[in-house]
Order: structure tokens, then C-alpha cells, then sequence
């Protein structure tokens, strides 16, 4: 009860302590522990019986004595106050200000927790976000009300790819409130300035609601951390009708704060140690986002998390991708050959690109141009590993014409400039521009119809791109199939722009991004 | 009713004393907020309760009541086009009552029991009626005519009293025995007991799905059961949703279990508008969805696949051919073994419990063809997606589950990775029902054996063959073996592959289907012979029917065989015209 404390406690081992009963606690109810310095620590109910009581601590356990320490049960769960005053501060993990400002002004709380969302109240997510990016745009388009999480590594970019995504992402033909949702979970302070920084740059930094729960703060903090965020998140999208981007890092680190007290309450563990209820934890994040019939509002959710050794099957990238819609995957080879944003297009994938792309919402040619280039790029791949096998030399023409291809796609496609913003019909003119160093009958994912219509050099326009290295000469070798195909390759014309030039600055001060 | 009290909460998993007369799997509700529940276990400690609804501060000392009977779902008209929850709580009027968010405690009907049909009566007082007799009918939806049985469990008699035509609330009487039994629109079944049949059937009819690689290469019957594991981003829940369109079941039952809350939104959003290709009708209106996200409470996940056969087996009950979906097997395997955790059980392995396999294979039984009580013919096929942590298919679910299924279709990473979708492979997948369908298929193209046989031999030479040329390259092979590679991309390309956004290609009938395979083969013997004949293979592969022939299958539409006849007339011709002109000129 409020305001009673209840002296001693009989076991305190990590973050789980075990208190006698005295009274009837509820499961998930928020506890302050108190120790003989009188320093007010909480924690939260996870096991309670009519003998004792299980308590999670949210902070550290160093100085808790059995006899001395005092349990207070509170008598409500774990809440976070909410305003449109949120927008700008900076909070701890427990969403206490952290910016040595006073609490924001309200009287309202939420459970951290939330509620799930009825799936028949969800509004299906259409609305396409221009990232500026073309691996993300062209090929695995970000969605307004979609969790599409970044899988890095370390020492991979993914911070400067989700900063330029903060920074450039918009909606076409829409100016509407937004806000961006920063959780940073046991990561560096350096990272956390970087992100400080990035926003004040471009001018957001009154519109971003920060969770700092750094590398230096209790790892338990962080299993509350990316829930007082998502919290803040759906106060301010679905009760006050913005649109939220929220961007949870470092993932890992929460899931081994889980871990911790997975093993510490003695747990069967399931893979790499990690707890069975991994995956439903989880999704009690990640399925925090999205759109309802009863709010303009939307939470779209860019989680990032290193994957451990690289490795994709680990549980936590693992799990991760089973719920999210997609993923981005940032890769270390493309980083080391030095193309940014190295993302590597095959692995990733946008769940919702098909319903969020085409005519109206993108370009006609958008579905088409895009699988078209997957199955191309894929072929690159194998193309490659022949090449290491038997030098590539001793290739066919066509399969050299490939390996052209996927190099042109890797520097003019992926690569671009970190503040360079590229529209949507740009990207895809890009596209188009590669496609056109192929032989036509490779292109059995367009339609003839798209091809006429865009592919340079079909109807006899010039093409958009010009490296007249050869490919040209290669698609005319192999392409003997029929009088249309061949003649549209050789078509060297002048380079559009947009390639190398960076559209910068411009967006930098522009306050208009968002999700 | 018996009460007692809580004395241990640990998360979904509740403890309670006081409960020694409730029976093992009764419902009960669970503290203040009357949650709903079930009981799992029992010892000298109590009974343990798994809980259905979030129990957040839930306490020991308060109150649980048993309701005596077990955990059952209601049975009547108006299930088709609803979307329900793991308990059967229609999610529509949960929004209506609590908003966009489930709160927990709350309550609705799972029929609207103050909802009037239309009931047109097919028995006459003095018939015979017992368990599964046909008493009268109900038009469900346009495309569904909904028939209303004496439940399994009637006494046998005659039928005393049978109400005339007219409009019937789901309460009202509508029949009567001479055995003291009523009949109503509704009746209320267990879920974890299946409903009993005459005896089973063998399943020789196939499940026309529209996906040329399952129809020709890895066939379903109806009454059969399959799976689809593949790591994530392999398109299991985009092939359950192509299948749940397109299938020629006459109901789907389509159980989101753990999944993603949009994928439920997206089924909702574009099935009412999606017109079922056989019917012109909306698919909405022969489908139940059952919808437990991943983001709402465990217990309810596991229990939400047997509200979901448990339709099906009320359908199959009428006569019907019912599929069920279920995306994801796993996410219910994860559920068992959370909340065998929580019960402190001894793990087998990783963590799941030991009777997994005995779960997975009592869900998997109760698929099949079925002589119904009520003496109909009458199906439930089971297709369940299978998510395999990191994409191993050695981990537990996956092997226990192919066990118990009869077909495979194994998701291929590569396939998805170069955007090859259904991504089904071509090399891991099988399907025990092959000989089964022969005779079935005899009937439309007696070619299908063997067309389907040389396809995947040609199909396997080929992956064999590109072992050797990811070594030395295509460059070295001897041309039959190059052809062999031709014919294979030309298979991938224009049979395998099938476009989910393409307006024409998204569904394939049979007939297509099967011309499409017989045009490629030609190709394939016609050009093996003008190999052998002496032509060089660049020019056979610079032919321009190549490309024709990859890109039939989206410009012939599914009534169009003449296209099709048309390309192989073509095909002939031009390896007439190479037969005519041997190689004078090569083809640069």
C-alpha cells in the first residue's frame, strides 16, 4: 500500500529481490526500494504469492542489506507523464527529465506497457515515405506506420543512415505534424551526440522527445527504456494526431538486459541463453507502431541493432525480423569497398513496399523496376563468385555484362552522399539507366510496355546514362534476338546529374522532415 | 458454481486454491476483472490457471469462479467474415465497445445471439434425426449456404417438431426429437476435442491452389496437410495469403497465430474486395479469420489454433471442403513452451516441452477427408506456416512437424532474395500425394505425371549442373548439358515464378497450368533434338520464342490455351526453319 513500508527482505541476488509478504502485491506492480542510504531505487513485481514476493529492480542493487532495506508497493504499474510538453526534453530511461529542467506540466499518466492494438482498428499503412535514399526508396520503401529495423554491425554507419533518414524523410504532398522518438539503450554518449547533434542541424531538435538510458546507466533501465519512448510515442501520435518516428539503439543491448534477468531468476533459457519469451517480448515493442481508424496519427519505427559476429541467424536479428515488417541490412563488404550507404539490398526487404508503390502513390514502372533489378543483381552475385573461381576472363560476354552492371549498380545506385537527397523518380531513373546496359530479353520482369516506355534507348530516345565502356558492345553480342533489342545499350547519352552531384545543404535547415 | 482464491501470480500462469472439484480444462474467470481463463493442471498446491487476458496486477486473495464446462467455441451462422481473437471474441464489436486498444475484461458474444436468419427447413417431422442430421438450412453469405445439424452429441429419435420457414433468432428453437432434445441455430463445441466423424476418407481430390509450382510439382489434396517453413522474409505469410485467395476450398479458416498485427489489417483491408476467380463473389465471404497477434497474450495464442480447427471441423461437418491456414505453428510452439516455463516443466529439446511433437500431431489429425456423422463427404485441409529460428530446418518444430505433414514446401532464401516468388524450392519440397491424384488427374491431362516427372528431373540435373559451373563456368559444358541450363531458367522464369501483383498471372487454373509445362518440355525436346541433329546451341538460345515463352504465362490469360497452342505452334515452326537451314550462318 502507498506510503507503508515494510522493512527486510529475504534473498538479493542481480536485480531480482525477494521480500516476505506482507501484503497483496499485484503482478507488475511498481515497488520503491529503499536502501540503508535512504536512496530511492524501483523496481516492479513479477512473481507474487501469498508467502512472498518477487521484485525486479530497475537500477542497481549495491548497498541493499537484508535486514535494512524498506519495500514500498505503490500500488500502480510503471507510468510515464504525458503532454504535448514532451516535445523537446530529454528523459531518463524511467522517463525522469534528465535535462535538469522540472517535470513537464500535466496531470496525465500512462502504463508503459500500453494495450495491444485491435488488429480490426488498425488502418492498413500505405503512405510512402521518400527517404531520399535510393537502396531504401527504389528498392525497400519505407512506409508511414511501419517497424523497419536498421542490422548493422560495429564500426558499420548504420547511426549516419538512420540520422539521414530523420533528416530527409517526408511525405510527398503532405506538410503535417510530426515528431521523432529517440530511445538510446546502453550506447556510447558519443552516439547519443551525434543523434543531438544531427537533429539540431537540421532543426528538429524542438520536436524530439529523447529517452537516454546510456552505456553507463543500470542495464535494467533498459527493459523500461524503449517502452517510456514508445509510451511518449503513441500519447503524442494517436492522442494528439502527429506523426512519430521513433528510433530505438541500440536493440542488443536490451535484449541482453532481458538475459540478465532471464539467467538471474534462474530461467530455462531457450537459444544462446537468451529466454524462451524472447520473441513475445519483443513483439511487445516492435508491434507499438503503426496507424488506427481513430487517430490522423502514425508510429513508424526504426529500431537498430548490431547483430553479434555479423550474424543474421542470431535470435536477436533473428526474432527481430519474424516480427518487424522487413528489414534494412547494412553490410560491412559493401562498407569496406566504400560505398555509403552500404546497404545491402539483397537480404533487406519491405513487407509493405507492395502495397505503398506504384501508380499514384510512386510511379507506374515502381513494382516492376524494382523486382527487375533484385532478380538482376542477384544473378551479379553468382556471376561474381564464378569470376573468383575462374578469373574473368574466361567469362561470357553476357556474364561480363553482369558484372558491369552490378559494379555501375553498387556506385551509382546504392552510393550516394550523405546529405544527398534523391527523389523518388530519380531513383528509378537510375534504375532504368543500369537496366539499359543489359540485353533486353534479360529483362523478363518488366513488361514490354514498361520497357517501351522507359527503358533508354527502346524507342529510340537516348538513355539517360553514359559510361561507354564496352557494355554497349556486350549487349549487342549476346543480344541477337530480335531487331529491337540490341541498339538501345550503345546508347551513350549524357550523364544526368544527378549521379554524382550532391543535392545538398538545401534540406539541412528544413524543418519539414519527419515521418 | 465452485470459487476459490488466487495465491500465486507469476505472469499469464495463476495459482489457485480452493478449486478441488473443477475439472481439468474448465474455463474459469480469473480475479476482480473476471479474466477469462483455463485450467491446466492440478495438485496439493491448487490448480493452476493459464490466463487469456493481460492480468497485470492481479493479487493473490482474489476471487476465481469455475463455470464447469471447458474452454468451448460457439457455433452458428454469422461466423464467415468475422475477425476473432484467440478465444473467439469478435474483434469488430471489442473495437465497438473498448476502442482501438484491447483492454482486458472484456466481454462480447462471439455470435450476436440477437442477430435473425433466414431458416428453410430440410426435415419433416417423423424423420430420423441423430447426430449430424441436416435439420434445415440458412443462407449464410451469397456464396455460403450455411447448414444447420443436430450437434455430434443427439440422441438418437424423430424429429417431433420442425419450425416452419421464416426468420429465427440464433436461441430460437428451430426443431425438436422425440428423444427431449431441442436444436437450435447455434450449438457450442470444445476446442480441444475434435469433432467426430463416420470414418475417414482417402484423399484423392487435389486442392486446386493457382500456384503452378504447388498444382503441378507439389500437389495438396484436400483433406491433406502441409507445411511451409522458411526464415523470415521467404514469403510464408504472402503464400498463405495467395493460397487463402485462390484455393478452391469452399471455406478458409485463416489463423494469424503470433503474427504481425498488420498482416491481419492487410487481410481485412483487400479480402472483401478480392473476387474469388471460380464463384465471382467476394473471398471475404467464405472466410473466418482468427487473429492473436504477436503483441497479445500468450495463453490465448496457444489456444487460438484449436478455436481454428474447431470452425473448420463445424464446416467440414456440413459437407464442406475447408482449409485452414495457420501462420505461424511456431509462434504456437513458442507460446507452449513459454508457458511450460512458466510452469517449471523439464525441457526436452531447446526449451520446448516434451509432448510438442504429440501436440503438433494431434492438430495435424484432425485434417483430413471425412465421411461426416450427417453421412456428407467433407474435408479439412491444413496448411501451417513453419518459422524455423535463423532459417535452420533442423530445429525442433520443423522436424516434428514433417513428421505429421504429407507436404513440404521448403521457402528457399536465394528465391527470395532475387525476388523468385512463391519462393518454394524446387529441390527441398515434396509432396507425398502425388500417386494419390494420378487417378484425378488422368481425367483433365493424363500428361501430368509424366510432364511433372521430367520437369523436376530436368529441375534437379540442373542444380547438379550449376555445382560444375559456379567451378568453370556454362562456357565448358557440352551443349546438351547448356540446353539443360536454358530450359531450366526457362522453367524458373515462365512456370515456377508467378507474380502476386500481376493481375493475370496471380491465379493459374489447371488447364493453364499444365499447357504452360507441356509448351517449355516441347521446347526442351525439340531443341535436344536438333542437338543432336547437329545445330550449334547459340542458335537455339538466340531464338526469339525464348522470351515468348517466358512471358505466356502473364499475356495468356486462363481461358486463352489458344495463346498457348499458338506460342508451341511457333516453337515448332522455328526449329523447322534451324532443321531447314543447317548451320551456315552463325548466329551473331
Amino acid at each position: 500500500m502507498r506510503g507503508i513500508e515494510h522493512r527486510g527482505i529475504v534473498h538479493a541476488e542481480g536485480p531480482i529481490l525477494v521480500a516476505e509478504c506482507t501484503e497483496r502485491a499485484g503482478f507488475g506492480e511498481l515497488v520503491a526500494v529503499y536502501g540503508r542510504d535512504g536512496a530511492r531505487r524501483v523496481g516492479r513485481v513479477l512473481d507474487s504469492s501469498d508467502r512472498s514476493v518477487a521484485i525486479q529492480l530497475f537500477s542497481s542493487n549495491a548497498g541493499l542489506s537484508l535486514e535494512e532495506t524498506r519495500v514500498e508497493y505503490l500500488a500502480r504499474s510503471l507510468e510515464l507523464r504525458v503532454g504535448p510538453d514532451l516535445l523537446g526534453r530529454i528523459f531518463d530511461g524511467l522517463g525522469r527529465p534528465a535535462d535538469d529542467y522540472p517535470e513537464i506540466l500535466s496531470s496525465e499518466f500512462r502504463d508503459v506497457n500500453g494495450s495491444p492494438i485491435n488488429p480490426a482498428a488498425r488502418v492498413y499503412p500505405r503512405d510512402f515515405i521518400q527517404t531520399g535514399i535510393s537502396a531504401i526508396d527504389g528498392m525497400n520503401t519505407l512506409i508511414r506506420g511501419q517497424k523497419l529495423p536498421l542490422f548493422s554491425g560495429n564500426g558499420l554507419p548504420h547511426n549516419r543512415i538512420a540520422a539521414q533518414i530523420t533528416r530527409q524523410a517526408r511525405i510527398l504532398s503532405a506538410d503535417e505534424p510530426f515528431a521523432v522518438v529517440f530511445a538510446a539503450m546502453g550506447i556510447k554518449y558519443d552516439v547519443a551526440r551525434f543523434f543531438v547533434e544531427s537533429f539540431e542541424r537540421s532543426g528538429v531538435l524542438a520536436r524530439v522527445v529523447m529517452f537516454f538510458s546510456l552505456a553507463d546507466s543500470p542495464s535494467i533501465e533498459r527493459l523500461v527504456t524503449p517502452r517510456s519512448a514508445l509510451t511518449a510515442a503513441e500519447y503524442l501520435a494517436y492522442e494528439r494526431g502527429m506523426h512519430v518516428l521513433v528510433i530505438l539503439t541500440d536493440m542488443t543491448n536490451y535484449c541482453e538486459a532481458l538475459r540478465e534477468v532471464s539467467a538471474s531468476r534462474g530461467e530455462v533459457p531457450s537459444r544462446k541463453g537468451y529466454p524462451g519469451y524472447l520473441y513475445s517480448d519483443l513483439a511487445s515493442l516492435y508491434e507499438r507502431a503503426g496507424r488506427i481508424e481513430s487517430s490522423s496519427g502514425s508510429i513508424t519505427q526504426i529500431p537498430i541493432l548490431s547483430m553479434p559476429n555479423d550474424d543474421i541467424t542470431n535470435p536477436i536479428p533473428d526474432l527481430t525480423g519474424y516480427i518487424t515488417e522487413g528489414q534494412i541490412v547494412v553490410d560491412r563488404e559493401l562498407s569496406q569497398k566504400g560505398v555509403y550507404p552500404p546497404i545491402a539490398v539483397m537480404p533487406s526487404l519491405s513487407r509493405l513496399m507492395k502495397d505503398g508503390i506504384g501508380e499514384g502513390m510512386t510511379r507506374e514502372d515502381h513494382k516492376d523496376l524494382s523486382t527487375q533489378l533484385f532478380a538482376s543483381y542477384a544473378r551479379v552475385r553468382n556471376v561474381r563468385n564464378l569470376s573468383a573461381i575462374i578469373g574473368e576472363e574466361e567469362l561470357s560476354v553476357l556474364d561480363k555484362t553482369y558484372l558491369r552492371f552490378g559494379e555501375r549498380f553498387e556506385t551509382e545506385f546504392l552510393a550516394q552522399g550523405e546529405d544527398e537527397d534523391r527523389s523518388i523518380g530519380e531513383t528509378l531513373d537510375i534504375g532504368w539507366r543500369l537496366l539499359g546496359a543489359l540485353p533486353r530479353e534479360e529483362l523478363l520482369r518488366l513488361s514490354l510496355s514498361l520497357i517501351e516506355r522507359h527503358l533508354p534507348g527502346a524507342d529510340g530516345r537516348t538513355g539517360g546514362a553514359g559510361v561507354s565502356d564496352g557494355a554497349g558492345a556486350a549487349g549487342g553480342a549476346t543480344a541477337s534476338g530480335g531487331a529491337t533489342a540490341s541498339g538501345g545499350a550503345t546508347a551513350a547519352g549524357a550523364a544526368t546529374a544527378s549521379g554524382g552531384a550532391m543535392a545538398a545543404g538545401g534540406r539541412g535547415a528544413d524543418a519539414k522532415g519527419g515521418a | 458454481m465452485i470459487e476459490g482464491r488466487i495465491t500465486r501470480v507469476m505472469g499469464p500462469v495463476v495459482v489457485a486454491g480452493g478449486l478441488g472439484g473443477v475439472g481439468l480444462f474448465d474455463v474459469v474467470e480469473v480475479g476482480e476483472a473476471r479474466l477469462a481463463g483455463e485450467v491446466i493442471k492440478m495438485d496439493d498446491g491448487g490448480a493452476t490457471i493459464q490466463v487469456y487476458e493481460d492480468n497485470t496486477g492481479m493479487r493473490p486473495g482474489e476471487i476465481v469462479r469455475s463455470l464447469g464446462v471447458p474452454l468451448s467455441v460457439t457455433l452458428g451462422p454469422g461466423l464467415l467474415g468475422t475477425i476473432y481473437d484467440g478465444i473467439q471474441r469478435p474483434l469488430e464489436r471489442l473495437k465497438a465497445s473498448s476502442g482501438s486498444f484491447i483492454a482486458a475484461g472484456t466481454k462480447s458474444e462471439s455470435l450476436p445471439l440477437d442477430s435473425v436468419w433466414d431458416f428453410a427447413p430440410a426435415a419433416s417431422v417423423g424423420d430420423p434425426v441423430g447426430p449430424g442430421t441436416l435439420l434445415g438450412v440458412v443462407r449464410e453469405t451469397e456464396l455460403v449456404e450455411h447448414r444447420v445439424m443436430a450437434p455430434p452429441g443427439a440422441r438418437p429419435g424423430r424429429v417431433s417438431r420442425i419450425a416452419p420457414r421464416g426468420r429465427y433468432a440464433l436461441r430460437d428453437i428451430v426443431a425438436s426429437s422425440d428423444a427431449g432434445e431441442d436444436f437450435r441455430l447455434v450449438q457450442e463445441w470444445p476446442v480441444r476435442r475434435p469433432r467426430p466423424s463416420r470414418r475417414r476418407l482417402a484423399p484423392t481430390e487435389p486442392l486446386m491452389t493457382g500456384l503452378r509450382v504447388i498444382d503441378i510439382l507439389f500437389p495438396i489434396s484436400k483433406g491433406g496437410t502441409a507445411a511451409i517453413p522458411g526464415a523470415f522474409g521467404t514469403g510464408k505469410t504472402m503464400t498463405q495469403h495467395a493460397l487463402a485467395k485462390f484455393c478452391d476450398a469452399d471455406i478458409i479458416v485463416y489463423v494469424g497465430c503470433g503474427e504481425r498485427g498488420n498482416e491481419m489489417t492487410e487481410v481485412l483491408t483487400e479480402f472483401p474486395h478480392l473476387v474469388d476467380p471460380r464463384t465471382g463473389r467476394s473471398i471475404m465471404e467464405r472466410t473466418v479469420l482468427i487473429a492473436n497477434t504477436s503483441n497479445m497474450p500468450v495463453a490465448a495464442r496457444e489456444v487460438s489454433i484449436y478455436t481454428g480447427i474447431t470452425l473448420a471441423e463445424y464446416y467440414r461437418d456440413m459437407g464442406y471442403d475447408v482449409a485452414v491456414m495457420a501462420d505461424s505453428t511456431s509462434r504456437w510452439a513458442e507460446a507452449l513452451r513459454e508457458l511450460s516455463g512458466r510452469l517449471e516443466e523439464m525441457p526436452a529439446e531447446e526449451g520446448f516441452p516434451a509432448y510438442l511433437p504429440t501436440r503438433l500431431a494431434e492438430f495435424y489429425e484432425r485434417g483430413g477427408r471425412v465421411e461426416t456423422l450427417g453421412g456428407r463427404p467433407g474435408s479439412i485441409s491444413i496448411i501451417g506456416a513453419v518459422s524455423p529460428p535463423g532459417g535452420d530446418f533442423s530445429e525442433p518444430v520443423t522436424q516434428h512437424t514433417k513428421r505429421f505433414i504429407r507436404c513440404f514446401w521448403g521457402l528457399d532464401k536465394d528465391l527470395a532474395y532475387a525476388r523468385h516468388y512463391p519462393a518454394i524450392s524446387w529441390i527441398d519440397s515434396y509432396s507425398e500425394y502425388v500417386e494419390e491424384l494420378k487417378d484425378w488427374w488422368d481425367g483433365v491431362d493424363p500428361a501430368w505425371f509424366a510432364l511433372r516427372s521430367r520437369a523436376m528431373e530436368l529441375l534437379k540435373r540442373e542444380q547438379r549442373l550449376q555445382q560444375i559451373v559456379r567451378l568453370i563456368g556454362p562456357d565448358a559444358l557440352p551443349d546438351e548439358q547448356r540446353l539443360i541450363l536454358i530450359t531450366a531458367d526457362l522453367l524458373k522464369n515462365g512456370f515456377l515464378q508467378q507474380s502476386s501483383f500481376d493481375e493475370v498471372d496471380r491465379f493459374c487454373s489447371p488447364r493453364k497450368a499444365i499447357l504452360l509445362i507441356r509448351a517449355i518440355m516441347d521446347f526442351h525436346t525439340r531443341a535436344e533434338a536438333a542437338i543432336k541433329g547437329g545445330t550449334p546451341l547459340p542458335r537455339i538460345a538466340s531464338l526469339p520464342v525464348r522470351e515468348r515463352l517466358s512471358r505466356l504465362k502473364s499475356e495468356v490469360s486462363n481461358e486463352g490455351a489458344e495463346g498457348i497452342e499458338a506460342a508451341m505452334r511457333e516453337v515448332a515452326a522455328a526449329f523447322d526453319a534451324i532443321g531447314r537451314a543447317p548451320a551456315a550462318e552463325e548466329g551473331r
